[in-house]
């Protein structure tokens, strides 16, 4: 005599408090007119790039060189705007090289960027950057041209962030504060994801970053190619990130619970399936990044400095979302079971409580949460989206949810906050590219002393 | 098709299958034998390759000192060993005490670290910030210590059939073997060793291994360092035919060399190495496959990088048909189950 409980109508809460939300959102910014331009090269395999003297100026009749395996060779002169592209054979060692000679007068290449040896393997468009200013600015440092010009394999991450600077001023520290609360309550709804996720059923979600994308992607997909008003999109991409979700239970981990699969072998499966998305991504929308066709323009003074309204509402929203889960965490019967599976499993299921529907509803909001995290990442990197933007802040997530003490969701939630203030206030004294290399530092550093996280119990450390 | 075919054979042998080998073996002792949930292997490979160039290009015992070229690659080598033990005993102590998940957690974190630092722009100057080492900054001493080449002690072998072990190119993928036919036969040895039973003890049974006397935190700190200094070689070898590039540590190469490993078979000698050998054959095969269809026009308009895309979207789908249906390998025994972690 399994004991049902009641029909599941407290999530339907959710999105529609958000549809109320998004009004707002979607009042003060209506969606743009859609020509964002896919921002893909064409060729298979090239070295391109855009050269600029040191003000943003480009170059136009620069003569560029590359050399390679088979006695290959190509060039290319910059066009007007100062692009060129070299297409290139195949995978291999080439070298890149700039014809001083066609520079302006006046102007000088930096000595380190004149001629440079390439490896074409897994990034097949590579791009070069020559730095090019007044003689004798290169001397001591190269300063300018080395901004992403690595591949597209999980490094360059864009960022409003400005570059790094030592001076130090309280307006600035208000900025780095504003902002890095705002990355944080926005990387807590993905990490309490992964939390539940794990609470429940023990897998940890190497996957996560790529439902973080889906959601970003969902949002392009609704608002740009679509052309919808921006609190329908959001409606959307929650529907569509939950059913993604429970896709992830239905199709991948709950025949996996059946195999009695070990929970090793399910983390590894969670890798070969982060693998398969993210390049599956690619395969669709291509390796740049793609704007979205929203107006995120307004912005409000505070005094001494400015922030964008479309991050004061992602911080409403995650505030509002977050309370909804801490509500249906501590109040609801649903969520009580949730915690109750959380603590021990087996004996939550001799209770009466329905552990794999439990489980199904927690990947439904794990989904749900995660893609409204990739909304409003998507406006944290300045309303863009790209194939690996999941991704890159996926050690961030595992850095929150550690932090806080794996399974522990309000945990999860301290972790998030102190991850992004962290990582946004460090670029004060540390270059802006380091800065989630600091946060990678800080979980370590938590691990020595408290390695159960801060608000994790002791046994769960085994 | 079958040129595909062939120029995907070409590879089998060539010296990036040799690296991919020698970190799935490293990675075999970590994860294989010890059942410690390294993923961190990008990371040593990097500290290997970064170490290795940074040492040749700045000290430069060659120029410097007038050393012999092959002490200077020794010592280059030796440098980049030091710091990759470094970065284990890092790695380890705060981690090896706890359970597996955050020993993955910390390692992942630690490589991206890694990489975070070499590619920053302040350290342009000595790691050549996102854009990497030149290789010519690196190579002098690898290929003026070439025996094959013109002069070389071992000129004559080089010869009909093996003319190519002179050019740079086959000193690298012939040094390269050698190395993971040396880190086959120690991995062979030292696991028939009483060290090699006391760690296959641990990853069957922590406490039971504990109760017997043993001090467990050391055989893991002393599994993590030999499978580290192995993943920092296989930097080294990396490097050797290319350029050093921050990105190419990404995480992407730590989870490529973990289905490598798990495709041979993590628990067993051989199957490192067979992995490695059939990931590169495998991957260049479906990318040699994909470009063929994308001639014929199956993708439409899709550029033709997009559509190269799909073989690793099948290196992901292969790692979990592999890991679900076939967790011990193509050479893995059922029995010696590596996945009691």
């Amino acid at each position: 005599m399994e004991k049902t409980l009641r029909p599941a109508r407290w999530w339907l809460a959710i999105p529609a408090l958000l549809a109320a939300l998004a009004v707002a959102l979607g009042l003060g910014a209506p969606p743009a007119d859609a020509t964002a331009p896919p921002s893909d090269s064409g060729s298979a395999y090239q070295f391109q790039g855009i050269v600029r003297s040191d003000p943003q100026t480009p170059i136009a009749g620069v003569v560029i060189n590359a050399s390679g395996p088979d006695g290959f060779a190509g060039t290319a002169t910059t066009a007007a705007d100062g692009r060129w592209s070299i297409p290139t054979p195949g995978p291999g060692d080439y070298t890149v090289s700039i014809d001083e000679t066609t520079v302006p007068d006046g102007l000088e290449v930096n000595p380190a960027h004149i001629s440079r040896d390439f490896t074409l393997g897994t990034t097949s468009s590579q791009s070069v950057l020559f730095g090019i200013g007044a003689p004798g600015s290169f001397a001591p440092a190269p300063s300018a041209g080395s901004g992403d010009g690595g591949g597209d394999d999980g490094g360059s991450e864009s960022n409003e962030s400005t570059s790094s600077s030592s001076s130090f001023s309280w307006s600035r520290l208000g900025q780095r504060l504003f902002t890095g609360l705002n990355f944080g309550l926005l990387l807590a709804l993905a990490a309490i994801g992964i939390t539940l996720i794990f609470g429940t059923t023990g897998v940890n979600n190497f996957a996560h970053g790529e439902m973080v994308t889906f959601g970003g992607f969902a949002f392009f997909l609704l608002t740009t190619t679509l052309g919808l008003p921006v609190w329908v999109a959001i409606i959307g991409v929650l529907i569509a990130s939950g059913a993604f979700g429970w896709l992830h239970d239905a199709a991948i981990f709950k025949p996996l619970r059946r195999r009695r699969v070990g929970l090793v072998q399910v983390l590894i499966v969670t890798i070969g399936l982060s693998i398969a998305l993210r390049y599956f991504y690619q395969f669709l929308f291509g390796g740049g990044s793609s704007t979205l066709a929203v107006d995120n323009s307004a912005r409000i003074s505070f005094g001494t400095f400015n922030v964008n309204v479309s991050n004061i509402v992602s911080m409403v929203v995650s505030v509002v979302i977050l309370g909804a889960v801490a509500y249906f965490l501590t109040r609801t019967r649903i969520g009580k079971a949730t915690r109750a599976v959380s603590d021990n499993a087996g004996l939550a299921a001799a209770s009466g409580i329905n552990v794999d529907r439990v489980i199904r509803i927690v990947w439904v909001i794990a989904g749900m949460l995660t893609g409204l995290s990739g909304v409003l990442y998507a406006y944290f990197i300045g309303a863009s989206v790209r194939w690996d933007m999941g991704f890159l802040i996926l050690l961030l997530l595992f850095a929150s949810v550690t932090l806080g003490g794996l399974g522990s969701a309000f945990g999860a939630l301290v972790g998030a906050l102190i991850i992004g203030i962290v990582t946004e206030v460090s670029t004060l004294w540390l270059p802006s590219d380091l800065r989630f290399a600091v946060a990678l530092v800080i979980l370590i550093l938590v691990l020595l002393v408290r390695p159960q996280g801060v608000l994790g119990r002791k046994e769960r450390i085994g | 098709m079958l040129d595909v075919l062939l120029g995907s054979l070409g590879n089998l042998i060539s010296a990036e299958s040799a690296a991919y080998a020698l970190a799935a073996i490293g990675l075999g002792i970590h994860f294989g034998y010890a059942g410690l949930l390294n993923f961190g292997q990008a990371g040593f490979m990097a500290i290997g390759a970064y170490g290795f160039a940074i040492f040749t290009r700045f000290v430069d015992p060659t120029t410097q000192f007038g050393w012999p070229s092959w002490l200077s690659l020794i010592a280059a080598i030796l440098f980049a060993v030091v710091c990759s033990v470094i970065f284990a005993l890092i790695l380890g102590i705060p981690t090896l005490r706890l359970r597996g998940d955050y020993l993955a957690i910390v390692t992942i974190a630690s490589a991206e670290i890694v990489r975070f630092v070499a590619r920053t722009q302040d350290l342009t100057e000595v790691t050549g910030g996102s854009q990497g080492i030149r290789g010519t900054d690196y190579k002098g001493d690898i290929n003026a210590s070439n025996p094959f080449a013109d002069g070389g002690w071992l000129h004559w072998v080089a010869s009909g059939p093996l003319e190519s072990l002179s050019s740079n190119n086959g000193w690298y993928t012939f040094l390269s073997w050698v190395l993971v036919i040396v880190a086959v036969v120690l991995v062979w040895g030292l696991m028939r060793s009483p060290w090699g039973r006391v760690i296959k003890g641990i990853r069957e049974d922590e406490d039971a291994v504990r109760s017997l006397g043993k001090n467990v935190y050391s055989y893991k700190m002393q599994a993590l360092v030999l499978g580290g200094v192995m993943g920092a070689i296989a930097g080294i070898l990396f490097i050797f035919p290319r350029a050093v590039q921050p990105d190419s540590f990404a995480t992407t190469l730590t989870f490529n060399v973990w289905t490598a490993l798990l495709l041979g078979g993590a628990a067993t000698v051989l199957g490192p190495v067979l992995g490695g050998v059939l990931f590169w054959f495998l991957l260049s095969f479906v990318r040699g496959l994909i470009a063929e269809l994308h001639g014929l026009g199956i993708f439409g308009t899709m550029s033709a990088s997009q559509a190269g895309q799909l073989a690793f979207v099948a290196v992901g789908v292969a790692l979990v048909v592999l890991v679900v249906f076939r967790p011990q390998g193509i050479m893995g025994n059922k029995k010696e189950l590596s996945f009691h972690v």
